[in-house]
């Protein structure tokens, strides 16, 4: 088992060095360059090539990839071209905002998605199992920054029980450790700040849920329903076991595995930021960040902050194969 | 009064835009407290349905209706509550299945796919679940059952997962025992160790079992008394030795002629009964056999023959029926 994952992690590295090349060309080959997006439109040629020799970007790009590269290795990420601070300190700032959002989305979605695919699943044909079917189909087709809107003019303008944007009231002063700022709050017992923080996540955190929600309810779905036609479902039944032994030991752990890998999948999806949501509630995650970074040709944030994001969705992954393997023996790593 | 009284018992499958299925059609049979009874019949003649409607394991869903009586003891197993038939199932009556891989839970060590019906109906835990489970391991002839307890269903060998199903259905000592074809998935040799376990703790216990087969060897080598099944119904019913001995039902004795014989005569061909059991006259319209049947007269169509009872408790139901003996295979 450790062998697997220190081989999985070293698999890391020329995962990183294919996407580091494959992000520099392409980040390159873009139209337009920072100096556009400095200068505007009105820039002279003088003052553009200036500045291209400033950020050097005048010369070769052999020579640019291999200073990359060189600041990598000793894990400087640079700094931002737009806000001129290091992009290790940005990504600190935001991407906890983007963990917390991301975690706040997926507690609701596994939270009420894998029961309700379980009670559509054993009850079949009812009004629950089309409702949630239906249901779902609706949760994948509405847009989410529609729903992020609609919900938050219903809950926040309208009957103002949640706070409509940001992190955390400012006025609270809260002290910050680690950015995230509900574990902050925990950490200083700042406990009002930390409800205060929680408070911010639930609207944008449902509106993000939706469609992995959405997803979670099919798959469980469809997975409880093999499950449930298996042999060894009538054997647990045919021993006289109550419903909570059957259906936790003998439905639910061997429905997971198919679950477990989307959850993984939507997982590391939602960890590489979410613009529209953000943007609504004006949440400081990387989502918004990373938009600007791109139509401003911020190279060294946009590199950065792809890399890393990159690391944690393999992480992330692993941490699901890893648990294939505790879900079911046939499946144990070597 | 038998343990087990079973009573036109039938079980129909209604589906909207398909016609109904008869899967069982009135069949009636008793099982004595320690007695081995066979219920004999090709696929689809209503074995398995049968067994499942005794265990109340049927789908409950729309469709699915259930008629007749199952008495065991004063609970009627038909009409019985879920939450009483909980209780009885896994504790007074067990089943055995036939694919011993896909019955076990593959993500579960087999020691807690044994315990846990200790746990439920006995009311061991920890320690005391597990010397349990590792004595009932050993007296189903699993060698080594503290390693094998922790082991996982897909380490385990075919006869061994059955060895294992077997100790969780006689974990709590049923008195009732229904198992549905459980040699058909192994090989040979395997087939005639789980007959020879089955029939020892039968033996030993006093459990009464109902053996589901296909197989006329099987019942040859084990049964009491044997019910031929035919399209849902009980056809012939009869002690073993008068049923091997003078086969009265042209099925039955179509079935006898069709088991391979190492002392059939050389080059004499294995009989088969032509047609398959798709070919079935509907029972209300006469004798469902009759398509298939070498002795069809013409009073076999047009309504269904009654069951005749002859001499010592053996039936059958046929307008026709043999006379000739035949030999009682070894």
């Amino acid at each position: 088992m450790i062998r697997f994952i220190v081989r999985r992690l070293l698999q890391l590295i020329p995962t990183l060095f294919g996407l580091s090349i494959l992000l520099f060309i392409w980040l390159r080959r873009l139209p337009g360059g920072p100096e556009t997006a400095i200068l505007g439109e009105r820039g002279t040629p003088e003052l553009r090539a200036q500045i291209r020799k400033n950020l050097g970007l005048d010369e070769p790009l052999l020579i640019q990839y291999g200073r990359f590269m060189k600041r990598m290795l000793k894990l400087d990420l640079g700094t931002s071209i737009s806000t001129k601070r290091e992009v290790m300190t940005e990504f600190l700032e935001r991407f906890p905002g983007t963990v917390e959002l991301t975690i706040t989305a997926m507690i609701i979605a596994i939270g009420v998605g894998i029961p309700l695919g379980y009670l559509a699943a054993r009850r079949r044909g009812s009004f629950l199992d089309s409702a949630s079917v239906g249901g779902s189909l609706i949760g994948i087709c509405v847009p989410v920054f529609f729903l992020a809107y609609v919900l938050k003019a219903i809950f926040s303008e309208n009957l103002q029980l949640f706070p409509s944007s940001g992190r955390q009231d400012p006025t609270l002063g809260a002290t910050r450790i680690t950015n995230f700022f509900v574990l902050d709050g925990l950490m200083t017992r700042e406990w009002d700040a930390a409800l205060d923080a929680l408070w911010h996540l639930i609207l944008p955190g449902i509106a993000l849920a939706s469609i992995p929600l959405a997803i979670i309810v099919r798959i469980t779905r469809a997975s409880v329903l093999e499950v449930l036609s298996e042999d060894y479902v009538r054997t647990a039944q045919s021993k006289g076991l109550n419903e909570r032994t059957i259906r936790g030991r003998h439905i639910l752990r061997n429905a997971m595995l198919p679950i477990v890998t989307v959850i993984g999948l939507l997982t590391g999806g939602l960890l590489s930021g979410a613009v529209l949501t953000e943007t609504v509630f004006a949440f400081s995650g990387i989502g918004a960040f990373l938009y600007e970074a791109i139509s401003n040709r911020d190279y060294p944030v946009l590199m950065g902050f792809i890399m890393i994001i990159a690391v944690f969705y393999v992480l992330v992954n692993l941490l699901v194969d890893v648990s294939y393997s505790l879900i079911d023996p046939r499946v144990r790593v070597r | 009064m038998p343990l087990l009284d079973v009573k036109d018992l039938s079980v129909t499958f209604a589906r909207r835009g398909q016609r109904t299925v008869r899967a069982v059609d009135g069949v009636s049979f008793s099982v004595e407290a320690g007695e081995v009874v066979g219920l004999v019949g090709e696929s689809g003649c209503g074995k398995s349905v049968t067994s499942l409607a005794l265990m109340g394991l049927l789908p409950k869903q729309r469709g699915v209706t259930i008629g007749g009586s199952a008495m065991f003891g004063d609970t009627d197993l038909l009409k019985t509550d879920e939450r009483t038939m909980r209780d009885i199932r896994g504790r007074d009556v067990a089943m055995i299945f036939q694919d011993p891989l896909s019955s076990l839970n593959p993500v579960i060590p087999i020691g807690i796919q044994v315990t846990e019906v200790l746990t439920r109906h006995r009311g061991l835990t920890g320690a005391k679940a597990t010397a349990e489970a590792t004595d009932l391991l050993n007296r189903v002839g699993i060698p080594d059952p503290t390693r094998r307890l922790k082991e996982y269903p897909h380490q385990l060998s075919g006869g061994m997962r059955q060895r294992a199903l077997i100790a969780m259905a006689v974990a709590c000592a049923p008195k009732l025992l229904i198992a549905d074809e459980p040699t058909t998935a192994l090989d040979v040799t395997i087939q005639a160790q789980i007959l020879e376990l089955l029939r020892g703790l039968v033996r030993d216990s006093g459990t009464a079992l109902v053996m589901i087969t296909h197989d006329l060897g099987v019942v040859a080598g084990m049964c009491d008394t044997v019910n031929v099944l035919y399209a849902g119904r009980v056809v012939e019913s009869a002690r073993r030795k008068p049923l091997f001995a003078d086969p009265r039902h042209p099925y039955t004795t179509g079935l006898l002629g069709s088991v391979p014989r190492l002392d059939a005569g050389k080059g004499e061909r294995l009989h088969a009964i032509r047609g398959s059991v798709r070919d079935v006259l509907p029972w209300p319209d006469g004798c469902a056999f009759a398509p298939r049947c070498d002795r069809r007269v013409d009073a076999c169509v047009g309504e269904p023959p009654a069951l005749v009872e002859g001499v010592h408790r053996h039936a059958y139901r046929c307008v026709n029926p043999e006379s000739r003996t035949v030999e009682v295979p070894s």
